[in-house]
């Protein structure tokens, strides 16, 4: 016998009555790829189990009325690579979605499960935060939106306040001539730990960028937003000195760590390597819009 | 807590059985349904030796939770074959050595199937890369991935 509860309950304020009352030794489930892990290593050890795919916002992928995307915090990566339009939208955040772990892992994990593991590498959050997404959350208090990147607090760890929950991602409507990309550097071909991880947004008009976003991971304690290379690639046609400049900034935004994927050096530099690529597939893509 | 009730189609067949709330869908297959086909290897979702489709989509049933299949379509190894006919990848994994020890055999012919029912044509890179959840420590996977290309091949010429 064991002392853990499991419930899938199909309602959101039952979900979020339940993870209030269980207080610290309560844990969602979503895809579950990380929590089971956790669980089986016993880092950690759950009284309540809440499953949230029973409940309709956490698992629906919807087109809003402006022309955005509300993606529920429980869909799968293979459900969102099988919506008929958001890859031609948002392919970057799909690749990056679809790059967390096997296809078997991609039949469960979920973009709301890899921001709330509050991995410093975790793949879509980079793309994430270059599409501008902004998340809604859900408590005892109420619900609330906030800018994906000022989600994660650390490795780990969330600003999400005590029986908070993830709901759903928005992704803002997209002008024409826009395109996103994410590339990430891993030691091995496939199945890897991202040493660094880096995601663009941009539009274009008359070949001038207008509009340029850029999400760094791996390089700190949480994902970043890099205000200051969006800001080389705006305004200018993204030739050789933009992108320069751009890549120097991802490089000043880096404060990553030594471990065994990559030194802080390396990290650093593949920083504004990966910017480079990534900008430049994303304008590729921008031009076919 | 009580042992779940969980009401589940596994393989096309209703099915119904008790769970903890923590036992994972590996652990039901293997101990509570007797379908011990899919394989526990390393339990945390690296291998694949475990896979499974929950409503036709693969996933590693040692990273679900037996009380998630609620209301699924479960498919396993068990549900490949029919009868005593071996389904197409078998044969050709049988015919081509694709096996040794054959821990991993099941879950890569799951996880095959799966890729063809996607996809009946698919090129090596693709195989490679959708079957990089399935580790083989025997094979070197060449044989796997010849199995798999063959198969899809024979399965295209005997569509109507």
């Amino acid at each position: 016998m064991t002392d853990i509860r499991y419930m899938a309950p199909t309602t959101l304020e039952e979900a979020i009555g339940a993870f209030a009352a269980a207080g610290s030794a309560g844990r969602i489930l979503a895809g579950g790829t990380d929590l089971l892990v956790q669980m089986r290593s016993g880092m950690v050890k759950p009284g309540l189990i809440i499953d949230i795919k029973k409940i309709a916002e956490m698992t629906e992928i919807a087109e809003t009325a402006d022309g955005g995307f509300r993606i529920g915090a429980a869909v799968s990566g293979a459900e969102l690579a099988e919506h008929p339009r958001f890859k031609k939208l948002w392919p970057g955040v799909l690749e990056a979605v679809n790059l967390i772990g096997s296809k078997q892992v991609q039949g469960r994990a979920s973009a709301g499960g890899n921001l709330c593991n509050a991995s410093p590498a975790g793949d879509s959050v980079p793309a994430m935060i270059a599409a501008g997404a902004i998340v809604t959350v859900q408590g005892p208090n109420g619900r609330r939106e906030l800018a994906v990147e000022t989600v994660p607090a650390g490795p780990g760890r969330t600003n999400l306040a005590a029986g908070e929950i993830l709901i759903s991602f928005i992704l803002p409507p997209r002008p024409g001539c826009s395109g996103d990309a994410y590339l990430r550097m891993i030691p091995r071909t496939e199945m890897d730990i991202a040493v660094v991880g880096c995601g663009v947004s941009l539009t274009l008009k008359n070949g001038i960028c207008t509009a340029a976003r850029v999400g760094l991971g791996a390089v700190a304690p949480t994902p970043l937003l890099v205000e200051a290379a969006a800001k080389a690639l705006i305004g200018s046609t993204l030739d050789v000195t933009a992108l320069e400049a751009a890549a120097n900034a991802c490089r000043a935004a880096c404060r990553p760590i030594d471990d065994k994927r990559g030194t802080i050096a390396y990290r650093t530099k593949i920083a504004g390597v990966l910017l480079k690529r990534t900008a430049t597939i994303a304008a590729k893509r921008a031009q076919g819009n | 807590m009580p042992k779940l009730h969980v009401t589940t189609t596994i393989n096309g067949e209703p099915m119904e059985f008790l769970c903890e709330p923590d036992n994972t869908m590996l652990d039901a297959l293997r101990n509570q349904l007797g379908l011990t086909g899919s394989k526990e290897g390393c339990a945390t979702g690296d291998c694949g030796a475990c896979s499974i489709t929950v409503d036709g989509r693969l996933v590693c049933s040692c990273l679900m939770l037996a009380a998630e299949a609620e209301g699924h379509e479960i498919g396993t190894i068990e549900g490949m074959a029919q009868g005593e006919r071996l389904h197409p990848l078998q044969q050709k994994f049988l015919e081509q050595a694709a096996l040794q020890c054959g821990i991993c055999t099941s879950g890569m012919l799951v996880a095959a199937d799966a890729l063809l029912k996607k996809n009946p044509n698919p090129g090596e890179e693709e195989v490679r890369f959708w079957l990089a959840g399935n580790l083989c420590r025997c094979t070197g996977y060449d044989k796997i991935v010849r199995a798999v290309l063959e198969a899809a091949a024979e399965m295209r010429e005997a569509r109507p």
